[in-house]
């Protein structure tokens, strides 16, 4: 039955019922179009998302000082724990197997100058490690290196959003720039997807800053970076033994929670990456709703056509078509309206997703995107199910016997 | 041609059945123009829609060409409507959105004749009910007569056995009525078998013989002296 003559008795019955036609095709574009922008949305969404919680490395431990809580070998409570270079190496040494790096991280604020610029910044003294950790990405020059840590160099590596304060758009590398009383050398300009603030920081060896301040051993913080391939797992373990090592080390009670702080991104990874497929649910569901309304909207338009078409149908098996013929009739014309206007629907809705760009990133919805297999995929489902809800008053109306849909009202 | 025997039919309606055909015995041979005669509600569409398979009977047999019409599934039926009979209905039913020439050649679409053919076959038939000009153009457009033509030739372009006409002049003013019996009679000279139902006397004059149905039996079944609708155009 599907031969070019009963194609062409569809497009003749399609072009010659223009409205009805539009119709139908109207709700399946629709529909496609809805879930596809709502589809990429939902995929912005997910990607700002991931950029605000994931712009630090995923396989790090942050191990904070803090005060003790529980008495232990002859101390009191309420000793203040310090972190200095031998723990840093001490670490190193011990975990060498299960560590990728390792770097500490002293903050401070000083006021920068560049010639008659000035402006209060964060400082951070760390090791070179602490690009990976961060994530930083270089413009141009170079991150703190090996040699600076050994040399105590006064260089200074600074964000995109210094360089563009203070060099007012000209070239900061090479210049020598002021933090607080001295004078580094600007070795290298970064940029950072965790935003503006990221981008406001001066970056210098950890060791020349301890050199200034009176040549301390002392760090704050120490991140440390486990090799991924000992699994999530494996970093709980090693969490629990950097812990244990770190309270003998320190001569802190077993069970003290005071005494040292260790946040382990692999927790938070975690806990985001629930979040993640929270909104990869919240997603789907929504596409699921726009699809559902979709094929509820194309099922009433085709019980409605049927029944306007009761009457033809009921001429056409008088004059011998039989009720196949009429089922087929009906199907093949939703499907052809469904194909068409799905495809419609779809072909905008991807247009208009890659003309947005970037220009919704205000709105938390970045680089919004549907990949083609899923909205070919919903595409195919609304097809399918606009058939079968074609198909469910189609055999109705072909059961109709010929002299009920002929009688005179 | 057709033969019935003791042919019953009942419609339910809630609970209480309406027994409107109660045993009709009745044939028709090759060639006649036979006037099915009643009052309204006497059971004349309901036993042309039986002969015409677009009904069953609840009892009593049929046989339409020497071939015993019973048990038919919907396809089937679809398929002896479409090869033997041709109808014509009081509201013409034709498709609004087709051409008269698409309506005209809609029978054979179903008979899988090949669209070149079926127009031409079509275009003949238009131009014997004396449309050829108006092929092109949409039932609304159309006078009511010009429709009822169409719908006959729509009927003839299968080249039925049969043709079964359902108050056919029923919607048409006396002019047209007569105008569209004298075509059924012209396609009745050339030796087709046509039925009509009517409930006016000067149309059933206009056939060879008259049956009078009332209460659900033929009272009356009589030859008549032809009158010429030629006469009266
Ligand atoms: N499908 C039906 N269901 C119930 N009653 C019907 C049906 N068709 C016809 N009738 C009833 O059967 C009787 C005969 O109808 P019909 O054959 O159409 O009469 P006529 O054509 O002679 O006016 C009428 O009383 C009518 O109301
Ligand atoms: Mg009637």
């Amino acid at each position: 039955m599907f031969n070019r003559d009963s194609w062409q008795e569809i497009f003749e019955t399609i072009s010659k019922n223009k409205l009805r036609t539009f119709l139908s095709g109207f709700t399946v574009a629709l529909g496609i179009f809805i879930f596809v922008i709502l589809f990429g949305f939902g995929n912005g969404l997910k990607n700002s998302f991931q950029e605000f919680f994931m712009d630090d490395a995923t396989n790090i431990f942050r191990l904070f000082p803090g005060r003790t809580t529980i008495p232990h070998n002859g101390f009191k409570t309420g000793r203040f724990i310090e972190f200095d270079n031998d723990d840093l190496a001490e670490i190193q040494k011990t975990f060498k197997s299960k560590i990728q790096y390792i770097t500490p991280r002293i903050t401070r604020n000083y006021t920068v100058k560049f010639k008659s610029k000035s402006n209060n910044y964060g400082l951070r003294a760390v090791a070179p490690g602490h690009q990976a950790a961060e994530k930083t990405i270089l413009m141009k020059g170079r991150y703190i290196n090996n040699e600076d840590i050994e040399n105590k160099t006064k260089y200074a590596v600074i964000g995109r959003l210094v360089e563009k304060d203070l060099f007012e758009g000209k070239d900061a590398l090479g210049k020598f720039i002021d933090i607080g009383k001295r004078s580094f050398k600007v070795v290298g300009v970064f940029q950072d997807d965790g935003g503006d603030n990221e981008e406001r920081y001066v970056y210098i060896p950890y060791t020349t800053n301890q050199l200034i301040e009176k040549n301390t051993d002392k760090l704050e913080q120490i991140i440390v970076a486990f090799k991924p391939e000992i699994g999530y797992g494996g970093a709980m373990n090693f969490e629990e033994e950097l812990m244990t090592f770190m309270k003998k080390r320190h001569n802190i009670h077993p069970n003290d929670q005071g005494a040292i702080y260790l946040r382990n991104v692999a927790d938070d990874l975690e806990q985001n990456q629930q979040f993640g497929s929270l909104l990869q649910m919240v997603v789907s569901f929504v596409g699921l709703g726009t699809l559902i309304a979709g094929i509820i909207g194309i099922s009433n338009i085709m019980v409605y056509v049927v029944k306007e078409r009761t009457k033809e149908l009921g001429v056409r098996k008088a004059i011998g078509a039989s009720p196949r013929s009429v089922i087929l009739m009906i199907l093949q014309e939703s499907i052809f309206i469904t194909t068409a206007a799905g495809y419609v629907g779809l072909f905008s809705g991807i247009m208009l997703l890659s003309s947005l760009g970037d220009s919704l990133d205000d709105y938390f919805i970045k680089n919004p995107y549907i990949n083609t297999g899923t909205a070919i995929f919903a595409t195919i489902i609304l097809i399918v199910f606009g058939a079968i809800a074609g198909y469910v008053p189609a055999r109705r109306a072909a059961r109709i016997k010929p002299i009920v849909a002929l009688r005179d009202e | 041609m057709i033969e019935i025997k003791d042919l019953h039919k009942s419609y339910t309606i809630g609970k209480n059945a309406l027994h409107v055909l109660k045993g009709i015995n009745f044939n028709v041979k090759e060639g006649e123009l036979v006037a099915i005669m009643g009052s309204s509600g006497s059971g004349k569409s309901t036993l042309l829609n039986i002969l015409g398979m677009l009904d069953v009977a609840d009892e009593g047999t049929y046989t339409l060409d020497e071939f015993p019409i019973k048990d038919l599934n919907e396809t089937k039926a679809a398929k002896y409507r479409n090869k033997f009979l041709g109808f014509i209905f009081q509201s013409f039913n034709l498709i609004n959105y087709k051409s008269a020439l698409e309506n005209v050649a809609l029978p054979l679409y179903y008979q899988k004749v090949p669209r070149k053919e079926r127009n031409e076959t079509a275009m003949k038939y238009l131009a014997k009910v004396g449309l050829a000009d108006w092929a092109s153009h949409l039932p609304s457009e159309l006078s009511g007569g010009q429709k009822q033509r169409i719908a006959i030739a729509r009927a003839l372009a299968a080249q039925p056995k049969v043709l079964l006409a359902d108050e056919p002049t029923g919607a048409l003013d006396s002019k047209t009525s007569y105008e569209v019996m004298q075509l059924i009679q012209e396609i009745n000279d050339e030796g087709k078998t046509i039925l009509v139902v009517t409930h006016e006397d000067d149309i059933a004059k206009m056939c060879k013989r008259v049956v009078q149905l009332k209460d659900g039996v033929i009272i009356e079944d009589k030859y008549v002296e032809q009158v010429r609708a030629s006469d009266h155009v």
